[in-house]
This record gives C-alpha cells, structure tokens and sequence, in this order.
C-alpha cells in the first residue's frame, strides 16, 4: 500500500526531519506511530498522503508517487490533522459537499458513526465544541471508506466514553483491503487495537514489528530494585520495582508494554533495539 | 473487557468464546458474531479475533460455514470443558499446590471445606443449573 525509500526531507536544507527514511505499509493492518515531540510524525504523514514532497527519494502508494496527487490517490486516501478545522456547515451539508469525492464515501454509515459518538448532525459545525468537531470528522473519515486511512492524533480532545467508541468504531472499519495508520502519544488508548507498531526516532523508522512478533521475541516483566537480572535487555525504575525487557527465551506470553518499549528505543544506545535488528538477521532455520 | 497481561489476547478471547457457549448462550450450530462485530464490541484489532476464531477452529469448538461465517460445534462445549480442564490442571492447580504448601493447608481441611461448599452450592439453586432450565 505505501512503499517508501531512501526519503529525506526537510522544511529548511541544513535541518533534516527525516533522513533516509524506509517504510513499508501493507493492507489489513491497524498501525501505530509513535515518536517523541517534535520526531517529524506528523511530518512523516504528510508525506504520505501528499501534502509535503520529499527533498530525495520516493514515497509511492500503490506504485504513484504520492507527491504527484493524482485524483485517482487522492479519492482513496483519507487524512485527518491532529488540529481540525471545520466548514461553517451542518453534519449533513458536509456529507453532501465533500462525501462526493470518495467514490465509496457511505452516508449511512456516517449517520450512524455521528449517533454512535454522539453528535447531533443539524447543528453547525462552528458551533460545536472542539472534541465534538473531531469526532464529527472522525466519522467522516471512517465512511469515506478508502483503503488508506491516515489518522493523526485522533484520541486528542476526545472525552473519555468517546475513545472506548474510537476503538469499536476503528476496529469496525477495518478490512482485509483497508490500512489504517494512526500517530499518537496517548498509547494506552490504542493499545488493543493496533496491531503493528512503528517507532520513528532520530528521522528513522527504528521500529516496524507486529505486537504478536514482538511477544514473540521479548518478555516484560519487573525485578527488585537493585538487582540486575541476567540478559536484561532495557530496566527503568518504578514504583513497583523495576521494570524489565529481556529476551524471551522461554516462549512464554507477557503483554507488550508500548510505554516501556518505547522508551527502550529512544534511549541512548538501545540494547532492545540492536537485539530485534540482529534477531531479524538470523537465518530462520 | 477487561484483559490481564499474562496471557496473549486471543487466547483470552478464546476464554470469552468458551465461556458463552459453557453458559449456552450460544447453543450448538448457532452463528457466532462475525469477527468485525466481535472487535468491534471488544475494542481490539479485527486480526486480533481473527486468529481466535482459527484457533478455537483447530480445537473443533467452532466451524466455518462457507461464506455464511462461524458456527458453534455441536459436541462444543465438551471440548471447551476438555480444554478448560486441561489449562487448569497444567497452569492454576501448580499454583494452587504452591500456596497451599506454603501456608501449611493440608488435604483434610481442603476436603472439608469443599464438603461445605458443596452444601452450600446444592442449598441455593446455582446460576448455571439455573439457566440451563
């Protein structure tokens, strides 16, 4: 679905955002992106969806440049801001002036996502407060039905029933032709429902690994403060003792921890991630 | 629903699957929910539910009809109770021996407080037999 080499970019030549960035996104997935403030994710994004155009190198969705902006991309992609803004219309006008340029854009549907988050759909957009704006265009998005859906900070400003309908309502809307990326801080929303993870850190993608391959290949779990457990790979202190990621050598299943595994990656010198790279390298026997 | 971090998600979900079809909510032969609505009303990823659904179909506790989705196994419940079992004797009885030993409880008293549980489990109707009525 989105296929990315060698990207560099920059808003000024001397700064790079990122830097021989390589990426591949596929159908049927719910992606996660995580990085640091200010790591270039919303930067990232743009870039694939065609609203920042790379200094080198290429970002292709279904083999088009997506700096090209061909109608054809543009109609199956849908992109929402972390900051919205919204017409001065109803719910119901802006179905009907914007629905009509997704092909498969499903009123109905939207109607429904609407009800489902609780918004009135005859009220000016204006008028609402900023979470019910969001929500509105998050139910948008949803029914514009495209195969890519590319989501930045969608949980921002939403209260705290809305994000459990969030989640139903994504989890609802993925198919085995969708793909859907979704960029946040706020990892305990989503935990649940991504199924792959992506770590930008440093302009690079440091990490691109599905949660069942990362259980596969990590243990979390704690150890008493002041002992240092053999093979750790990543420990930070908490209230409970510290927290740990070893290799998993014995197969057993333990949850992922996004917050611990991220800062394991951001880190200076990561054991966590030169253990997945070199793991990756491994002939599979 | 709420899920615990030692053990992986689809196997928990596999655990919601077998816990309705023991309560007979979902009788033998009847379609279970397709796997968008079953994320969907637990909030997890689609593939997440996907893979429960193959693994409770290797077990033979759910079969697949066709274009017409996932159906409850009519000798379904005896699997899942085979399969219950089996993880309780493997996984929780060991730890259960663990404390036991270490809190110095030894059979006798086990075997009367079960004695006395059961009493009182016969003395008020119980919400399985209930709803099996």
């Amino acid at each position: 679905m989105v296929r990315i080499r060698n990207l560099h970019f920059g808003y000024s030549r001397r700064a790079l955002q990122l830097e021989n960035l390589n990426l591949d996104l596929l159908r049927g997935r719910i992606y996660g992106l995580l990085g640091k403030n200010g790591a270039g994710k919303s930067t990232l994004l743009k870039n694939i969806v065609g609203l920042a155009f790379p200094q080198s190198g290429t970002c292709e969705l279904d083999g088009h440049a997506a700096a090209r902006r061909r109608p054809d991309t543009l109609q199956d992609l849908f992109f929402l801001p972390e900051d919205v803004q919204v017409p001065p219309v109803t719910a119901t006008q802006l179905a009907a002036s914007t629905g009509v340029f997704y092909p498969r854009f499903d009123e109905g549907a939207f109607h429904e996502y609407l009800r489902e988050l609780d918004v009135p759909s005859m009220k000016q957009l204006t008028a609402l407060s900023y979470g019910q704006q969001k929500k509105v265009l998050i139910a948008f998005a949803l029914a514009t039905n495209t195969s890519l859906l590319v989501l930045d900070e969608p949980t921002n400003g939403l209260d705290i029933p809305s994000k459990a309908q969030f989640r139903k309502l994504v989890a609802r809307a993925l198919g085995e032709e969708r793909c859907v990326i979704i960029s946040t801080h706020q990892v305990r929303d989503l935990d649940s429902l991504i199924d792959t993870v992506l770590v930008l850190h440093e302009r690079r993608i440091v990490l691109n690994e599905t949660i069942d391959q990362l259980a596969e290949q990590l243990s979390f779990g704690t150890a008493p403060v002041g002992t240092a457990p053999p093979d750790v790979l990543y420990a930070e202190v908490a209230a409970r003792g510290q927290q740990v990621i070893r290799p998993n050598h014995a197969g057993a299943y333990s949850k992922v921890d996004l917050e611990l595994l991220f800062n394991a990656l951001t880190g200076p010198q990561s054991a966590v991630a030169s253990y997945l790279t070199q793991r990756q390298h491994e002939p599979v026997l | 629903m709420e899920f615990n971090d030692n053990e992986a998600i689809y196997l928990q979900i596999a655990g919601y699957v077998g816990e309705n079809i023991l309560r007979q909510q979902w009788p033998p032969d009847q379609k279970i929910p397709s796997v968008r609505d079953l994320a969907a009303e637990l909030q997890v990823n689609p593939n997440t539910v996907m893979r429960t659904y193959e693994f409770l179909q290797g077990q033979g506790v759910v079969y697949n009809k066709r274009g017409l989705g996932m159906f409850v196994a009519p000798d379904a419940g005896q699997k899942v109770q085979a399969f219950r079992r089996e993880r309780f004797l493997q996984q929780e009885l060991p730890n259960f021996f663990n404390t036991i030993s270490l809190l110095g409880i030894g059979f006798e008293e086990l075997a009367q407080r079960y004695e006395q549980f059961k009493a009182a489990q016969a003395a008020i109707p119980s919400l399985s037999t209930h709803e099996k009525q």
